[in-house]
């Protein structure tokens, strides 16, 4: 018996150690390009910032199990250097910093949030270091002259903007014009929030429409409900959130909770909060801007058309009940780094910045082209509402694949 | 503003609303603020990582939750756990600090905090969790008034506690040993009382009444691991408010600032809300600063 288990253990030993010098020299052979990113990993943002991880990983893993990038007939395989900012803008710079200066990254990847990417553009700029971001859609990013920023995703007007004109629409139709309307709006009080506002704002007054709640939440505000007996109160047609996932996560709640409605009820992160996981029905009706929705018909080579990625994500990572865009735009910013690789055959970030400007290729996350000034000119956002616990997209028109639910039931 | 106002004027049901709903924003706030007035007042250790044993109370709940116990029955095992973890902290962190001067404490359970949510964060993931109460919402005046009953019961264990410690401080021998190291540790230990199981227990009995404020969060608001700040800096204006030794002060102070958190809310929007429960504080303080000094003048 003792023979037997020796000689067992001897011939795992053997095929252990083989396997192991298999695996050196094999990647002892294989080149590697380092991305680099400093991500929330812990703080207000670590969910986000997780999902965003998630994302960049996934991109790694295909674009490295499809054989990897060819420049000058060498494969390259993708791995990430990540550092944890902690959701603080001060650490983002100086990691950033970190990974350009003593790891020598010279390719980036953005942090999580609009906050984080300003604190991180000007130290790429200073570098001259490439970063393609998908977190990061506050529009003041993109009029600083950066030369070196990209972001995949539409700037953050264009996420609860559109409501606006969207609702005037649907009350003209009920013979209400709009002017006669009257918008009651939440937002957090950082970057990203305070942009999305601006885009509303500029489409109230081009309607001349009424603002009559206008509060700004500040970012450690655990209770909205000062803000919901107001709408309570002065009956708006139109409430607009925008904090997070903790502001949609409250909204949702404290709407319930106090029996508020509204004819338009649209939150930005509905998706991330787990809305139609921790409200149910209650959460029906609630219209939510995405970057990206599983149901649009964009494909690409790699991971297939949008619902291939969907069910992609769900079988690597099975814990989430569903995809969120914060994911799917995170792992598109992995193929625009391999196509600029493929497309600059170089390694040179000054060529490679080159080769980013001008791309412009077909991804299951939409179409990408960088304007002049870095953002993606060429994807729209879509408005989703949240339908018998399901999101459905309902505008624009052209990407719609159910009708809107007008006005909003609540159903509680 | 004056729109908002003119609201509560024409439509006075509303301030019944916000009254409501401060009292029992107030009365969560209260169980936190409690805790903290007693570890202060007994221990002198200001407890920085005060939010952080409420998420982890709330944490906790939610795991027992989500093994099929009723949420708001989970409130004593959650106390009951929350006790032991606060004992244990006790001797791992605060024992060793108590003696010491004030920044060394305060770098203590900062440092305790930090722990806290690192491990939270690492444990359940930084997604934003609710608990549901399965309770249901009592509507008043036509539906215009609404108040979760989860919300009312938050109102009513604060009620139970502070009767709860009064008589516990009172009659018991623990609480007059409590009582006696407040008012001088080196007299009580001169007359027997084990001080350092009278710190230990008082350290623990803010971690469970914390525990027990997390479970009520989970029900009322959101978890997630990095929002504890809110409650150790709310817990903080509080007993500054009240001031120490002062329970029912505490209680008082803090439905008081709820309310005011409201009407500020409602009527100069979201944004100054927090402004106002600060800027309260610095009027408390100037005031008791000008009692004091009439009080000196008094004397001289």
């Amino acid at each position: 018996m003792s023979i037997l288990i020796s000689r067992t253990a001897r011939l795992a030993g053997a095929a252990a150690v083989a396997a192991a010098l298999a695996f050196s020299s094999q990647a002892s052979a294989e080149n590697y390009i380092t991305l680099g990113s400093a991500i929330s990993v812990s703080g207000k943002y670590s969910k986000e910032g997780e999902d965003a991880m998630n994302g960049y990983n996934l991109g790694v893993k295909m674009i490295n199990e499809h054989g990897g990038v060819k420049i000058n007939g060498e494969t390259y395989k993708f791995k990430i250097k990540y550092y944890d900012d902690e959701s603080t803008p001060a650490r983002t710079a100086e990691l950033v910093e970190r990974l350009i200066k003593q790891d020598g990254v010279k390719y980036l990847l953005g942090p999580y949030s609009s906050a984080t990417t300003k604190a991180a553009a000007p130290v790429t700029e200073q570098y001259r270091i490439p970063m393609v971001e998908a977190e990061g859609a506050s529009r003041a990013l993109f009029s600083q002259g950066y030369r070196y920023l990209f972001a995949a995703l539409s700037t953050s007007e264009d996420y609860l903007g559109p409501v606006i004109p969207l609702a005037a629409d649907l009350f003209k139709k009920k013979g209400r014009k709009p002017s006669s309307l009257k918008v009651a709006m939440a937002f957090e009080n950082d970057p990203f929030s305070l942009d999305v506002r601006a885009g509303v704002v500029a489409q109230v007054k081009k309607l001349g429409m009424k603002i009559v709640v206008d509060d700004k939440l500040p970012r450690d505000l655990s209770d909205m409900t000062a803000t919901i007996t107001k709408v309570k109160a002065l009956r708006p047609d139109i409430f607009v959130v925008s904090g997070h996932d903790k502001g949609a996560a409250t909204a949702g709640r404290q709407l319930k909770e106090l029996g508020a409605n509204a004819p338009i009820v649209a939150f930005t992160h509905c998706e991330s909060a787990g809305l139609t996981v921790k409200y149910g029905k209650a959460a029906n009706g609630i219209l939510c801007p995405t970057q990206w929705a599983e149901t649009l018909k964009y494909h690409d080579k790699l991971f297939g058309t949008a619902m291939d990625y969907y069910k992609l994500f769900k079988t690597t990572y099975p814990k989430y009940h569903i995809v969120p865009y914060q994911a799917a735009q995170a792992s598109a910013v992995i193929q625009i780094w391999a196509d600029a690789f493929q497309r600059a055959q170089s390694l040179d970030p000054q060529k490679l910045r080159d080769a980013l400007a001008a791309t412009d290729m077909e991804t299951f996350y939409g179409h990408i082209k960088f304007g002049p000034r870095g953002n993606n000119i060429a994807k729209p956002m879509v408005l989703r509402q949240i339908q018998n616990d399901k999101y459905v997209v309902v505008s624009p028109v052209k990407y719609a694949s159910g009708k809107i639910e007008f006005p909003r039931k609540a159903q509680y | 503003m004056w729109d908002n106002l003119q609201v509560l004027i024409t439509a006075p049901v509303f301030n019944v609303q916000l009254l409501l709903n401060g009292i029992t924003v107030g009365a969560v706030f209260a169980l936190v603020g409690y805790g903290l007035a007693l570890v202060w007042g007994v221990t002198s250790v200001k407890n920085l990582a005060q939010g952080d044993f409420v998420m982890m109370g709330g944490y906790i709940g939610y795991v027992l939750a989500k093994h099929g116990i009723h949420p708001i029955l989970t409130l004593i095992p959650v106390a009951i756990i929350m006790f032991g973890f606060g004992w244990l902290c006790y001797l791992l962190v605060i024992k060793r600090v108590i003696q010491l001067d004030l920044f060394t404490s305060l770098l203590g359970t900062f440092g305790l905090a930090l722990v806290l949510e690192q491990v939270l964060n690492l444990v359940f993931g930084g997604d934003v969790r609710t608990a549901h109460s399965g309770f249901g919402t009592i509507r008043m005046f036509h539906g215009m008034v609404t108040v979760t009953e989860i919300r009312l019961i938050a109102l009513g264990l604060c009620a139970l506690l502070a009767v709860g410690m009064a008589l516990f401080m009172k009659k018991s021998r623990m609480g007059q040993a409590i009582r006696a190291t407040a008012q001088d540790p080196r007299a009580a230990r001169v007359l027997g009382v084990n001080t350092d199981l009278v710190y230990a227990f008082t350290f623990s009995i803010n971690a469970a009444i914390c525990g027990a404020a997390g479970v009520l969060i989970s029900m009322i608001w959101v978890l997630q691991p990095y929002y504890g700040i809110t409650y150790s800096v709310r817990a903080f204006v509080i007993v500054t408010a009240a001031g120490l030794g002062n329970l029912p002060g505490v209680i008082l102070t803090a439905l008081g600032l709820g309310v005011i958190e409201q009407y500020s809310g409602f009527i100069l929007g979201a944004q100054i809300q927090q402004a106002t429960v600060v800027s309260m504080l610095l009027i408390i303080l100037v005031w008791r600063q000008l009692q004091l000094r009439r009080q000196r003048l008094a004397l001289q």
